[in-house]
């Protein structure tokens, strides 16, 4: 009696874990069936490669999402730029130069900044960055890609600061006092030996921060001024693939092409950030079968 | 540049590195604290919008978050840590293992705005709850549950065997010894997991645009079908879809301020209680 008990507490239990198998599954399975009756009105190479986003069109409406996935990239290789030299410098700073006083500030400052809601990066962006920025450039207004970049930057660099700290730190002691005792300074030790070292580690980190830029949407929503043309320059207006779906989803009728497509969009979503996940869950993994 | 002042030029880079993140912080929220006290008062926090949403304050967006919070939690919280008692008391390493806990790390990184889609897809349409708090509440309750099962876990983890080893030299069953040994002592570690993951979702906005949140609703919810406003979701219409937006960026703030409070003193409490029973487990 007791061993039927005890196995229906892990049976339970089993089931409670693989209901996350279940949501990962269900998503994709949703997007799918709800992204397949779009293709019976426009194809694949239109909806991927269609240099043309205009889905409310008077005549004729066009489904081409290329606009909005340059866009997307675009924003996020910007917030790259910004946040990797950014996040890599102050993870190296926390894990090899900082005192225990000065971890015991600067680890909770990276906490409040992952707990800032997104809709509030994106009221900053708005209210503070989008002036300085008109005004630096001399802008109507500063809603545009460098600040969604910007924005976006400053939202995964505490996933890229933790992660690639936690790369350094692993990085064996043996390493250093190596490189020290062949006479090389405490720099060139850093640069040329520990980085190095860490490296899968840290490209682990900036992929998984560039998961969540590239799947971030309300900054972006808000501070990117959302024209759907073909973006034109980091000082032009751009809307991501994320913002059209924000911003269209709420006003279409259920089950016309349009709501389709943006299913669809949802689906290309979810690939990319699956993909770069992915990726970056096997070069962690292979990093610790190694270490 | 001798060795000398290479090592010194570095080491300078990356300390203004680490400031200039920290000061990152402090604009954010000072211009926000700064600017959002002007706007707070007791009646901002107790009464409705009026007047287009011109004046009064945000009373049902604070109760609409609760609300949307307490479901989330009742969705996530028994399945993420029943999920984490099979990851770390009874999963051994098979390929089914390796599948959860794949698809836990997947899920995390899931955009939120595809877990709105899908939000809409099961709950809204499938399921038939239409645009309603509970569908929301699902919708950021599958969002939450990585957080919750990765935190659940790194605190069962921090419970010594000898705990369990104990407990089942003493002829316990394995059940027992995880009810009566190890989950009292990982309570607290799990507590504070739940209360980040809730934070987090009480923050969200892009889950709920189509799942349940609404625009103006001057009345409270009065049941888990109704739709509600939510704090993220009025700053997002205070500042960038209201008629007359320069006139009320004042309310705008204030929104900002209290939702980040709101935020922030949800991580605190869970801080205090982490370093509370992290003292007490010492002593």
């Amino acid at each position: 009696m007791n061993r039927f008990k005890e196995k229906l507490y892990k049976t339970f239990f089993l089931g409670n874990a693989f209901i996350v198998v279940l949501i990962l599954a269900g998503i994709f399975i949703l997007l799918i069936k709800n992204s397949l009756p779009a293709f019976s009105k426009i194809s694949v190479g239109e909806f991927l490669l269609g240099p043309v986003w205009n889905p409310g069109g008077y005549d004729e409406s066009s489904f081409g999402i290329l606009p909005i996935i340059i866009s997307t990239l675009m924003v996020t290789i910007g917030a790259m730029l910004f946040s990797v030299p950014l996040g890599i410098l102050t993870a190296a700073y926390i894990a090899e130069v900082a005192s225990p006083r000065e971890k015991e500030i600067i680890k909770p400052v990276i906490e409040v900044l992952a707990g800032i809601p997104s809709v509030v990066v994106g009221f900053f962006g708005i209210v503070v960055l989008g002036p300085w920025i008109a005004q630096i450039f001399n802008l109507s207004n500063g809603l545009n890609a460098i600040n969604g970049s910007i924005l976006l930057g400053i939202m995964s660099l505490p996933t890229i600061i933790s992660l690639a700290e936690d790369a350094i730190t692993a990085v064996p002691d043996d390493y250093r006092q190596a490189s020290l005792a062949l006479g090389a300074g405490k720099w060139t030790t850093l640069v040329r030996v520990v980085i190095p070292a860490a490296l899968s580690g840290i490209t682990a980190a900036v992929m998984l921060g560039m998961g969540r830029a590239i799947g971030e949407t309300m900054t972006v929503l808000m501070a990117t001024g959302n024209a759907p043309a073909m973006p034109k320059s980091f000082l032009g207006s751009v809307r991501t693939m994320t913002a059209t779906v924000a911003i269209e989803l709420g006003e279409v009728p259920f089950n016309t092409t349009h709501f389709y497509v943006l299913f669809a969009v949802g689906l290309v979503l979810f690939i990319m950030t699956f993909l770069v996940n992915l990726a970056s869950d096997i070069i962690l993994q292979r990093y610790q079968e190694v270490e | 540049m001798t060795s000398r002042g290479r090592e010194l030029a570095g080491f300078t880079l990356l300390r203004i590195a680490a400031l200039f993140v920290l000061l990152i912080l402090v604009i954010i929220l000072g211009d926000i604290i700064i600017k959002g006290m002007g706007a707070i008062s007791w009646g901002f926090l107790t009464t409705v919008p009026t007047n287009g949403m011109t004046e009064g304050g945000i009373l049902p967006a604070i109760i609409g978050t609760f609300f949307v919070t307490l479901i989330t939690a009742v969705l996530a919280v028994p399945l993420g840590i029943f999920a984490a008692i099979y990851l770390n008391e009874y999963a051994v390493k098979t390929k089914m293992t390796r599948l959860i806990r794949l698809s836990i790390r997947n899920l995390a990184g899931v955009p939120s705005i595809v877990f709105g889609l899908f939000g809409v897809a099961l709950f809204v349409r499938l399921f038939g709850f239409g645009t309603s708090l509970l569908a929301a509440g699902m919708t950021l309750g599958l969002l939450t549950l990585p957080v919750i099962i990765t935190a659940s876990e790194e605190a069962l983890k921090t419970v010594p065997n000898s705990y369990r080893d104990g407990s089942l030299a003493l002829g316990a069953t394995k059940w027992q010894a995880i009810k009566t040994n190890v989950l009292p002592s990982a309570i607290p570690g799990i507590l504070t997991g739940v209360i980040l993951g809730l934070a987090r979702a009480a923050g969200e906005t892009a889950p709920i645009l189509f799942t349940g949140v609404a625009f103006y609703l001057p009345f409270l919810p009065d049941s888990v079908y109704s739709q509600f406003m939510a704090l993220p979701y009025h700053l997002y219409i205070m500042a960038t879809q209201h008629h007359a937006i320069e006139q009320v960026r004042p309310l705008a703030y204030g929104t900002a301020l209290v939702l980040i409070i709101l935020v922030f003193s949800m991580n605190l409490i869970a801080v205090i209680l982490r370093s509370y029973f992290r003292r007490k487990a010492v002593r």
